[in-house]
This record gives structure tokens, C-alpha cells and sequence, in this order.
């Protein structure tokens, strides 16, 4: 499937696919190995209420063109956001200094677009004017859904957020591929108050859709009972437990686990420099034989889902462990080639402005043979984890944390009692070892991750069945 | 230049006036930046650019809508005014909003000194060569540094304009340089990584590459051998770097934004004992030089000093016009522009007052404890102050660093870890908008084998 008609880099903005190759010519005119040109418009809408006011709406326009010069190890990188001739040219011109010989670069022959592998996104974006009135009225069921769910509620705060991204690549070795990505996320949250005890819950959806997800599959009110319940139940929870345990991480959200534990030390740059605890680990044994993880972009509607990442490269389903042996790392077209391997489709950026990266897209452990009630009652002491905040890794010493927003003790084998928000921390390249039963359960999370790496956010999910882990600390105040 | 930007300010203004707002502002910025990484002694990233912003904020009566756009073509920006002021007509009515007061503007700029003109006298090459001389110190302090994720030198020259409705019309540029070394130590086939660095508005302010690479190799070289340590209650030290996340969470908890969302631990305490009596935080935007520093926040207000907690004491909040309004007090000129925007409240120069003890006289005085250099995480929850987080450290035994400890969590609650703050240092390292120095918590639960 292909996307009709032009790009509109070339409809709206006056350019030629002969200007395009006029760019990567400047570009190369100091002798580098590879040039690229990462056109972006990202058009993004949000409106938000609290106090149970709209309180804001906003749109938000980026646009500009990246260029970027490979030579060897070295990157050269320019961005203009005026699109005229001379400044596009200007920005060229910086980024060709990394390379240093004289050799000019020679004609540039652009190929005719290919069509895509996959169309992951099939949209029809109605107009924001049209939305506007829908949000609204959604935003005030939302709000009055979690107000009536308790009347310990006495915050609520919710918001949407939609973006339309049109992209358009060019390289010197002829790639020539534009793409029109959406999103749409749904956020609330909300402050349950008793006696002073103050607790706070948070539940948001979303992915490569439009509205329509929230007339259909998602209900916004139900996500903010879901909100509600959170904040109500912490309002009873005790202090977490202090050390090593047991743990079981319920399915779907709580997968952030494989995003921080391995997802970032499996990203090429990081191994191609020996920087990663996971450095020189490929065909070893790194996790349990429960585990098998991947990394796939090509899942339709998944916020974390590219037809093509940020280099052009159709997106991949990328096997990162199999049955706890390690298999290979997430490339962008860098790494790939200093390594001499395949590319993955893995290199993604923030925006124009920003250096393409190996990341994560839609990281996930497959199902295992327990069911989650088996795995819940092999547990004498422990922790049952089902929701968590953010997380966090030192790639270098191995060593991630991610924090639970929702857990329970599991005391022979029952659940009980909620406990509050407690960071888990462990070691990514000994973590998975240690992971005893997966349940059949795999769920994907409802698509409101957001990735930071060297400053730059993207969109990422992350998905898990119910496993166990033998012990990991869990870093509460009570003994 | 900087004419030219408020030109386009005051253009964006009285459109958005002709379409009907009642009032709006516009603030425009444009950077220049530049970046260069050194790894293993060769150039790995070089990236320049100039990039420019317009964020509008409009008003209809009490309704309002913001815009953002870094396409700032003169069709584009007119068609974006006129959508934002339809935007605002579709927005709820809420009686804190508008622009600051009349008097709350500045009746002229003070020069902060917040651009160093010298900077430019850098030429590219040089500018290279500071990473690559951090980089080499920190190769050249051990034979157990074998890595490095490489070292880098930015800076950044800022215009920033923003006019209004009521005739408020201003600008300021500011200048930046930062240098960071970030190497690799390695022993029995374990890795650590840490980092240092310097960031100044002055030339001649900014640390020799030598001492950064130098004290950044010495932090990762001290990590090696790293082990976890039993679960247990213990006095914690925290270094500058890492005290100054301690004092960006009484930022979020004394910002109004949190204050009328009742989203602090802090709300309803001013006047309050809140932390240790030798305990004082201010915000000062009036620093000359200062990294948060600017004559006037992002709506225009006049900036100034804020005394936030004086001797343990809260004294009051930080606020933009709309926090101030709600909450019936003066703004403190703390109002931020967002991405989208919108003001929120942010630092200034947010920072405790440095105390008269040396970091070696605090480490001195714990006899079993933990020296915190590195904090991982986002188990921080300023609505009821609960607090645990990933740490990295060394320990402390008998006053003296004795090993390093990994793969530890620090937890407890923030409104206790400021009341038990026992010792401040003298030591406070700008490195950023919100500073502290060495800190001692009396104790917290550390969590580990």
C-alpha cells in the first residue's frame, strides 16, 4: 500500500525533487560518505480541563528541514526552518564541514518513491475545527465520571492531544520516502483527599488513530474511573516494604521493566562504542528460557508503530532475545554499518532538529505457559505490581529503576493489601535471569509512553505478560 | 536583530487585537546554537543552526488559547493568529485569566550582564578543542579509564522578546557555553560511567577542560567495584549535583500552579516550620550572570528576589499572574513559557543558601551513612511528598569514604528529609537554574540486599 499524491514538502512548499537533489549535492561538496535531508511539518493540537474549566486550547506548528552529513564515524548536522532555496542550501553547506576532503560529491539521482512495506495508519483526519466541540464535551464526561466515581475525588485534571506528522526523506544513495503520521493520546488524572492524606492517579490511551478510537474501542469515561479508583485506593495503601522479594509484574504497562532493563542497552550506539553493560553479550544467555523479547514497529494503530522510521527504513519485528538468549540490537542506519549488519528500521528523532538515534519503538515479552493466577499463588511474600510511573537506566553500570504507582503485598499466595508507590531497582543484564514464571496473558500497554534519550522524546510502547521475579528490591521505607 | 523579532511581536499583537482578542502577548525567541562531541579523540558530532519560535497567548475576555510555531513565514503567522483567536472563543470563561496587571511590568530593564559578547571570539576549531582537551584529561588521570561516551562543548546565543496588548514591549539576549566529560572507567570487566562539567554565560568563567575531564574521571573511577549494601536506616549525604534535585522538588511544591491544583505537600503551610531551622531557599532572578536570571518573566512581570524558606520557615509561594490572581497574591515574575505557549510557573535562580561546613566536615561527621552522588528515577511524588528513587554512592564509615555502594533505592518522605536536613555545606555549585550545596538528612531507609 502506498500513500497517494504528492508530499506535501513538495505540494505546499514549492519544492522539486531536482532542488532536493541540488541539497544533498551541496551537502556532499567536502567529500562525505552519505547525506540526508529529513523534511518535517508535525501539527499538533491539544486542549486540557481542570476545574472542571476548558481551560486552554492550543496548536502547535514545527516545521523545518535536517541535514545531515555522514563521514565515517562523524555526523555533521544543520537545520533550517525557513524552506527557501538559499537557506536550505546555507544549512547544507554547515553540516558538509565534517568532512574534510575535497572531493566533490557528483551528481545526486533521487530514485522514484517505493511503496511502503506496510500501511500501519490508514487515517482519515477530520479537520481540528470539527474535533474541537467533541473533545470538549468528552473532556467533561471524563471529568464528571470521575467525580461521581467518589466523592474523595477533588481534583481532576484531563486533556487531549492529537498530532498529524508528515515526513519526507531523501538521501544520497537515492532513498526518497515520505510518510503522514498520526497520534492521538487522552490523558486524566486525579487527587483523592482524606483527612489530609493526599494520593494521586493517572490513566491515559492512544496510538497512531484519530478521535474516532474514543467513540469506539476506548472510553474516556471509563479511563477516568479507572483514574479515580487509583487515587481512591492509594488512599488506604501502607508504606511499601524495604528489600529483596519476590515480585510479580502484572501484564500490559508494567512492561517498561524490558524497556529500561534492556531495551536501552540493546541499542546499537551504545554497543557499537562498548558503553552498554549489554556490550559483547550477543549469543550469550542474558535471561530465563521463559524469555523471548522483540522489538516490533510494524503492529497497526500502536503509538509506538512507524511505516518507515526516521531514515527511511521500513520498520521491523526485531527478535532481541529468544527463549533468554541473546540475538542482536536495534539499529539505525549508523551503527548498521560501522557494525556490518542490516539496518533495522530503528533510527528515529525527535524532530528536524534533532540526530537520528537507535531506539525503541514497540518492545514486548511473548506469553508464556502459567496462567496469572498460577504465578500469583507460587508466591509466599511478595510484591504484585500492576501499574507504574517512569523509569530509568545508567546503560553503562546496567542498573535501571522503574516505580510502581499501583501494587499490592501478595501474602500466600492471595493479594492483599495496597502499598504505595515504591521504585523497584535491579541489574538489565542479570534482571531476566531471574524471571521464573510468564503467564499466558501478554497485553500491550494503552499508548501513552513517551522515551527520552539525550534529550530527545518519542513515542514508544511497551507490553508484558504476568511474570514472576524470583527477588528484586524493592525500595520502600518499611522493614 | 533584536528590533527585528519585537517588530514581529508587535505585528502578531495587534493582529490578534484586529481579530478580535481583547488582549494577547506574543514571545518570540531565536537560538543559535552550536554542538560538537569529541569521542576518542575525534569529532563525533558537530551541529549548528539558527532556530527561531513564536509563542502566542490570546485572550477573549476571560476565555484563552495559545499557539506555538517555528514556521515563521509572515502568511503562515497571520493565519495561525487568526486560528488561535477562534481557538479562545471555544475555551471556558475563568475569571484569573488576562495579562499581568499595569503595574506589574518593569519601568526599565536592568542589565543583568547575561550575554558575554566574547564568546564569539571562539573560533570552531577551538571550540572543538575544548572537548577534545576535556576528553583527554580524563583519559590521562588513569589507566582504568578505557572509554568514554565522549566529551562536548555547546553554546547557545539567545534573543528573547516578548510585547503585549497594554504596550509592553521588551528584550534581552543571553549567551551560554557548557562543557561536559562524561568517561568510562572500567575494572574486572565492570563498567562505570559519570560525568562533570561547567556552565557559564562568561568566557572567562568557564572551568579549564583539564579540571572537568580530570574531576569527571575521578567520579567514575571511584565507582569501580560498586556493591550493594544490606537494607537499612542510615544518615545520607547528598553532593551538590545531587542535593539540587532535593531543591527542585520544593520548587514543584512551592510553584502555584501546584498550590491551587492542590498538588504540593506544601499547600497550606506558609508560615509554617517546614524544614530545619538552617534551612533557607530563595529564588533570585536578579543574579547577575545567573543561569535563571532575566529582567522580566516570560509575561513581561518586573523580576526580583523571593524568599521562599527562611530559616525553616515557608514564607510564601512562587507565582505567574494567573497563580497570583487565584490565590490572591502579588506575582513573583516567575511566569515560563511552555512549548505550547501557555505560563506556568518556573525557577529562577531557585537555590538553598550555602551553610559554613566543609563536604569533608559532613562526611566527617557520620559515623555509618551514605554518600549519594547519583539519583536515578521518577519515584518523586510532590502531591503528598513520598520519596524513593534509585541511588548510587559511596559509603560512609567512620567519617571517611570507605567503598562504593550500587543498585540501592534511598526512600522516605520529603517533608521529613527537610525537616532531618542536619548539615548544609558550603559548597553550592551553579550548574543550572536551581543550585544547593552538600546536604546531610539525619536519616532515610535505604534499601538494598
Amino acid at each position: 500500500m502506498s500513500l497517494p499524491g504528492k508530499s506535501v514538502f513538495l505540494e505546499s512548499y514549492g519544492g522539486t525533487v531536482h532542488d532536493i537533489e541540488s541539497y544533498l549535492s551541496a551537502a556532499l561538496e567536502r567529500g562525505g560518505d552519505y547525506a540526508d535531508l529529513f523534511f518535517e511539518l508535525r501539527i499538533n493540537h491539544s486542549i486540557a480541563l481542570e476545574e472542571q474549566l476548558i481551560k486552554t486550547a492550543t496548536k502547535a506548528v514545527n516545521l523545518g528541514v535536517g541535514i545531515r552529513v555522514l563521514s565515517g564515524e562523524k555526523t555533521g548536522y544543520a537545520y533550517s526552518e525557513n524552506l527557501d532555496r538559499e537557506n536550505i542550501l546555507k544549512a547544507a553547506r554547515t553540516a558538509a564541514f565534517i568532512a574534510s576532503s575535497s572531493a566533490a560529491g557528483g551528481k545526486i539521482g533521487l530514485s522514484a518513491p517505493v511503496d511502503h512495506q506496510h500501511n500501519l495508519y490508514p487515517v482519515t483526519v477530520t479537520p481540528a475545527e470539527l474535533e474541537i466541540h467533541e473533545k470538549i464535551s468528552l473532556l467533561n464526561q471524563a471529568d464528571a465520571a470521575a467525580r461521581s466515581y467518589d466523592p474523595r475525588i477533588r481534583q481532576v485534571q484531563a486533556s487531549f492531544v492529537d498530532e498529524t506528522r508528515h515526513t519526507l526523506l531523501a538521501s544520497s544513495d537515492g532513498r526518497y520516502v515520505w510518510d503522514v503520521q498520526p497520534m492521538v493520546r487522552f490523558s486524566i488524572s486525579c487527587v483523592a483527599e482524606e483527612n489530609g492524606n493526599r494520593q494521586y492517579g493517572l490513566q491515559g490511551a492512544g496510538g497512531r488513530r484519530t478521535l474516532e478510537i474514543f467513540r469506539e474501542a476506548l472510553d474516556p469515561r471509563a479511563l477516568a474511573r479507572e483514574a479515580a479508583r487509583q487515587a481512591v485506593l492509594l488512599l488506604s495503601a501502607q508504606d511499601a516494604p524495604a528489600g529483596p522479594m519476590e515480585v510479580v509484574l502484572g501484564p500490559g504497562w508494567p512492561g517498561i521493566l524490558l524497556h529500561e532493563a534492556i531495551g536501552h542497552g540493546l541499542e546499537a550506539d551504545f554497543n557499537r562504542k562498548k558503553t552498554s553493560a549489554f556490550s559483547g553479550l550477543v549469543g550469550q544467555k542474558v535471561a530465563s528460557e521463559l524469555c523471548t523479547v522483540v522489538d516490533d514497529g510494524t503492529i497497526p494503530f500502536r503509538r509506538g508503530s512507524l511505516n518507515v522510521d526516521d531514515e527511511g527504513n521500513p520498520t521491523n519485528r526485531t527478535v532481541l532475545i529468544e527463549n533468554g538468549v541473546l540475538k542482536g540490537y536495534l539499529q539505525d542506519r549508523l551503527s548498521s554499518k560501522l557494525m556490518g549488519v542490516p539496518a533495522t528500521g530503528n533510527g528515529r528523532r525527535q524532530g528536524y532538529d534533532h540526530i537520528p538515534l537507535p531506539r525503541m519503538t514497540n518492545t514486548f515479552m511473548m506469553a508464556g505457559p502459567s496462567t496469572r493466577e498460577e504465578v500469583i499463588r507460587s508466591v509466599k511474600r511478595g510484591l504484585y505490581a500492576t501499574h507504574f510511573g517512569g523509569g530509568q537506566v545508567d546503560i553503562t553500570s546496567g542498573k535501571f529503576v522503574f516505580t510502581a504507582s499501583e501494587a499490592y503485598l501478595i501474602e500466600d499466595g492471595k493479594i492483599t493489601a495496597p502499598v504505595k508507590g515504591a521504585t523497584l531497582i535491579g541489574d538489565g543484564p542479570t534482571v531476566l535471569k531471574r524471571v521464573t514464571m510468564v503467564a499466558n496473558d501478554l497485553q500491550l500497554d494503552q499508548g501513552i509512553g513517551i522515551c527520552s534519550k539525550d534529550g530527545q522524546m518519542i513515542p514508544v510502547g511497551v507490553g508484558l505478560p504476568t511474570i514472576k521475579i524470583d527477588q528484586i528490591t524493592v525500595g520502600g521505607t518499611r522493614k | 536583530m533584536i528590533e527585528a523579532l519585537k517588530d514581529v511581536a508587535r505585528h502578531v499583537v495587534a493582529r490578534a487585537k484586529r481579530k478580535g482578542a481583547t488582549a494577547a502577548d506574543a514571545f518570540l525567541r531565536e537560538d543559535e546554537t552550536f554542538g560538537v562531541t569529541v569521542r576518542r579523540s575525534e569529532v563525533e558530532k558537530l551541529k549548528e543552526a539558527v532556530s527561531k519560535n513564536l509563542r502566542l497567548r490570546v485572550f477573549l475576555g476571560n476565555r484563552t488559547a495559545t499557539s506555538q510555531t517555528s514556521d515563521l513565514s509572515p502568511d503562515r503567522i497571520d493565519q495561525l493568529v487568526d486560528e488561535t483567536v477562534e481557538m479562545a472563543r471555544l475555551t471556558s470563561e475563568d475569571e484569573s485569566g488576562g495579562l499581568p496587571d499595569e503595574d506589574a511590568y518593569p519601568t526599565e530593564v536592568p542589565d543583568l550582564r547575561l550575554a558575554d559578547p566574547s564568546w564569539d571570539n571562539l573560533s570552531p576549531e577551538q571550540r572543538i578543542d575544548l572537548a577534545r582537551r576535556a576528553e583527554a584529561a580524563a583519559f590521562q588521570t588513569d589507566s582504568s579509564i578505557t572509554n568514554s561516551e565522549g566529551s562536548s562543548f555547546e553554546y547557545e546565543r539567545s534573543k528573547t522578546v516578548l510585547a503585549n496588548t497594554i504596550g509592553f514591549v521588551g528584550g534581552y539576549e543571553t549567551t551560554a557555553g557548557y562543557l561536559v566529560s562524561v568517561p568510562i572507567a572500567e575494572s574486572s570487566g565492570s563498567m562505570q560511567q559519570d560525568h562533570w562539567l561547567s556552565i557559564t554565560r562568561y568566557r572567562d568563567k568557564l572551568d579549564s577542560p583539564e579540571d572537568i575531564g580530570r574531576h569527571a574521571a575521578q567520579r567514575a573511577l571511584r565507582r569501580l567495584g560498586a556493591r550493594k549494601v544490606k537494607t537499612c536506616e542510615v544518615p545520607i549525604v547528598f553532593d551538590p549535583l545531587v542535593a539540587r534535585t532535593l531543591v527542585k522538588h520544593v520548587f514543584d511544591a512551592v510553584s502555584g500552579d501546584a498550590i491551587y491544583r492542590k498538588r504540593s505537600f506544601l499547600e497550606g503551610q506558609s508560615g509554617e516550620l517546614v524544614a530545619s531551622e538552617n534551612v533557607t531557599i530563595i529564588d533570585d532572578a536578579r543574579l547577575i550572570g545567573g543561569l535563571g536570571s532575566s529582567p522580566f518573566d516570560d509575561e513581561g512581570i518586573s523580576t526580583r528576589l523571593t524568599p521562599v524558606v527562611e530559616n525553616g520557615c515557608l514564607r510564601g509561594y512562587l507565582h505567574s499572574a494567573y497563580t497570583g490572581r487565584k490565590l490572591g497574591a502579588r506575582p513573583t515574575g516567575n511566569g515560563t513559557r511552555t512549548g505550547a505557549g501557555n505560563i506556568s510557573v518556573g525557577p529562577t535562580n531557585f537555590y538553598m543558601m550555602p551553610g559554613d561546613q566543609s563536604p569533608d566536615a559532613i562526611i566527617g561527621s557520620v559515623k555509618s551513612g551514605f554518600y549519594v552522588v547519583d539519583l536515578i528515577g521518577f519515584g518523586v511524588n510532590t502531591v503528598n511528598g513520598d520519596y524513593s528513587r534509585g541511588a548510587t554512592g559511596l559509603w560512609i564509615e567512620d567519617g571517611k569514604l570507605a567503598y562504593p555502594v550500587q543498585e540501592v533505592t534511598i526512600a522516605g518522605n520529603l517533608r521529613e528529609m527537610l525537616r532531618n536536613i542536619e548539615m548544609i555545606g558550603n559548597d553550592i555549585a551553579f550548574m543550572g537554574s536551581v543550585a544547593a550545596p552538600t546536604l546531610k538528612i539525619r536519616k532515610m531507609t535505604l534499601s538494598g540486599e
